[in-house]
């Protein structure tokens, strides 16, 4: 199955689900079987020619991929260095690139007789997409979200229930995605026989991690098969937004033994990473242990979590994917941070040089593609995972920028 | 470690009493545990994200947390509870990211220092033992595992490689401070442990009243009781060390009952 070099950065995790140091199944004993029991039927799945030709003919038919290679012409003469490249997962069925991931969730779920599927979410995004494949293949589905973010992302909550699954809000803790996750869990924990918890990013206990990179991994497959086949040669850079960063993997993964190939990971910053209100994992947290994976987090000097900041709900979880945190320590990947106004801006910049009105989480990343393409040559390619659309954000935004609607 | 040995070589099957740290006024909690008879005391050590914990152990922590209760005073509340119960063994209990924090030889070395016999980590399964138990087994602290329902004949070995103590079985598959499982599953779950383990076999989760401790006592080596005691924490603030007396003396009474 893994024809990698020894050397490769591909070849991650390890059996026992470790990045490097991090990852791994930090879970409470009634799950670990469980995981166990995921891990082998996922393993069986990949194995199986079936299960892959069902995912591709739901991405193709249903989602609608391959999604669109689109040259940002006017993006890249504002800007006035490196060409810019979208990949426009933002045009999938349901308007983002969680749905991917959701996809081949479900099908495992099926594959292993689950009856019944949760969810956490934050912004709504997950959700929906969760939602939309349990409407699609008929099962019952229960999405835990923070009772904050259920009052801030109404349109979203309102989707899940027209798709029929129902809205647990979390009053919790902070009452936010983390303490959505945590009462996942505690849901899972007590309904292992029938229950199947479709984890939204790339995080959470081996195999999950891993897992969802590979099923996220046709953005990045599709986009350096496209750049190839428009322009000949691989991009010089790729650019994507990172909360959990499942986008961002799923772009970076194919071309991480592609040594020419630079990626930058772009976390969302708030109002500043020198003070507390940002939701910078990598550049503002410390490793530690959270929703069973050992990675970096946002966390005090006792080692509890804190509350992550960001003009982007999909972004303010406060910790991150395993495999970015032993990106970072490996060196291959570089990891930056925007604040709240720059992807102000950057939504704007979108929205009037190529008429895209983008999600506020890629937006980030495109704040983060305008300063890196200004200090490009124009002959040199940025490659950008265009992951969500902006519909959804409008009312943030709006009120950002004063304007009643 | 001995300590928890003689706790669990009485006539009786052994009470196990956990509260919150930082929850109230702990000592004085800790100290009517004890009176009441408790044989083995679990410290709760609080953390943000409790996932295995039910809604009564949930606000105890963040109730805790609000009052700013730190590691060091986790520890202290240890050290002093130490000083004052020469002979009754302490057990840390909680989750993975505070006691690994500073790193594992940090909270081992803490931990010993402040007179603690045991430690359970919720969220580290024997697959990430190197995360804590090397460290602990150093300091000649037990690394406390967890069994479940869940945990078939053919993973019991793994979770029994390198525990101490006692084995704690979970009784129900969720949270804590929820419904209580049927006396004849635990009395069947407890007979499979015991088969495999020269440990005494601790049942908790969802243990609220003196009945169902006795019940549990007839089969199983110790009782652990959780939520009930915290609710009691919640419930009455400063006048609480009398209620949890008053409850522990009870389930006490009547798991020595059972013993007869």
């Amino acid at each position: 199955m893994n024809d990698t070099p020894p050397n490769s950065f591909r070849n991650q995790p390890d059996d026992r689900g470790h990045f490097g140091e991090f990852g791994g199944r930090y879970v409470a004993e009634t799950l670990m079987p469980l995981i166990l029991d995921l891990e082998r039927e996922y393993r069986a799945a990949q194995a199986d020619p079936a299960f892959a030709a069902q995912f591709d003919d739901l991405l193709e038919h249903y989602v609608g991929r391959p999604s669109p290679l689109y040259f940002a012409e006017r993006l890249t003469e504002a800007l006035g260095g490196a060409q810019v490249w979208f990949k426009r997962d933002e045009l999938n069925h349901t308007g983002a690139h969680k749905i991917n991931n959701c996809i081949g969730q479900i099908l495992l779920a099926m594959r292993m007789g689950k009856t019944r599927i949760i969810a956490e979410t934050g912004a709504g995004q997950h959700g929906v997409a969760t939602a939309t494949v349990c409407a699609r293949f008929g099962l019952p589905c229960v999405i835990y979200m923070g009772a904050e973010d259920v009052a801030r992302q109404s349109p979203n909550v309102f989707r899940m229930k027209l798709l029929g699954a129902e809205v647990v809000p979390v009053t919790s803790g902070g009452a936010t995605l983390k303490d959505a996750m945590n009462e996942g869990l505690r849901d899972w924990v007590a309904n292992v026989h029938d229950t199947f918890y479709i984890i939204g990013t790339a995080a959470g206990p081996h195999p999950y991690p891993e897992m969802v990179r590979n099923f996220q991994s046709v953005i990045g497959t599709e986009a350096r098969a496209q750049m190839l086949s428009r322009t000949g040669r691989l991009p010089d850079l790729l650019v994507a937004c990172i909360g959990g960063g499942s986008n961002a993997l799923g772009l970076f993964h194919p071309f991480l033994d592609d040594a020419d190939v630079k990626m930058l990971g772009v976390e969302a910053a708030g109002h500043g990473l020198d003070g507390d209100e940002h939701a910078a994992s990598l550049l503002g947290g410390a490793p530690g242990v959270l929703h069973g994976n050992k990675t970096y987090l946002l966390q005090d000097e006792d080692g509890q979590i804190t509350e992550g900041h960001s003009i982007s709900a999909g972004l303010d979880y406060p910790g991150i994917g395993p495999e970015h945190a032993w990106l970072k320590e490996s060196g291959r990947v570089e990891y930056t941070a925007v604040t709240d106004k720059e992807a102000l801006e950057g939504f704007q910049l979108l929205c009037r040089t190529e008429g895209i009105i983008p999600a506020l989480e890629p937006s980030h990343a495109i704040a983060a593609v305008a300063d890196r393409a200004k200090t490009m040559g124009k002959e040199e390619i940025i490659l950008m995972n265009l992951c969500g659309r902006g519909d959804k954000d409008i009312f943030t935004v709006a009120e950002k920028l004063g304007v009643e609607i | 470690m001995t300590r928890l040995s003689n706790a669990f070589s009485k006539p009786h099957a052994a009470f196990v009493a956990f509260i919150t740290a930082g929850d109230g006024d702990t000592a004085a909690n800790l100290d009517a545990l004890v009176a009441g008879g408790a044989d083995v005391i679990e410290l709760g050590m609080p953390f943000t994200d409790p996932m295995a914990d039910g809604p009564a152990i949930q606000s105890a922590n963040l109730r805790s947390l609000g009052a700013g209760t730190t590691t060091a005073d986790v520890l202290q509340i240890a050290t002093d509870f130490r000083a004052r119960h020469p002979d009754i063994p302490l057990i840390l209990m909680g989750y993975a990211n505070p006691m690994v924090r500073r790193g594992p030889e940090w909270f081992a070395v803490a931990a010993a220092d402040a007179g603690v016999d045991g430690v359970i980590c919720v969220d580290i399964p024997p697959e990430e033992d190197q995360a804590l138990g090397p460290a602990l087994r150093t300091k000649g602290i037990a690394p406390i595992r967890l069994a479940t329902p869940t945990t078939d004949a053919e993973r019991l070995p793994q979770v029994l490689e390198g525990s101490a103590g006692f084995l704690y079985y979970v009784s129900v598959a969720g949270i804590t401070g929820k419904q209580q499982a049927a006396t004849a599953s635990i009395e069947t779950a407890v007979a499979a442990l015991k088969a495999a383990t020269d440990l005494p076999v601790a049942v908790g989760f969802g243990v609220r009243t003196p009945e169902q401790a006795a019940a549990i006592a007839r089969h199983a080596d110790g009782v652990v009781v959780g939520s009930a005691l915290v609710d009691l924490c919640r419930e009455f603030g400063k006048e609480a060390p009398a209620k949890l007396q008053e409850l522990t003396a009870s389930m006490v009474a009547a798991i020595r009952e059972a013993n007869k």
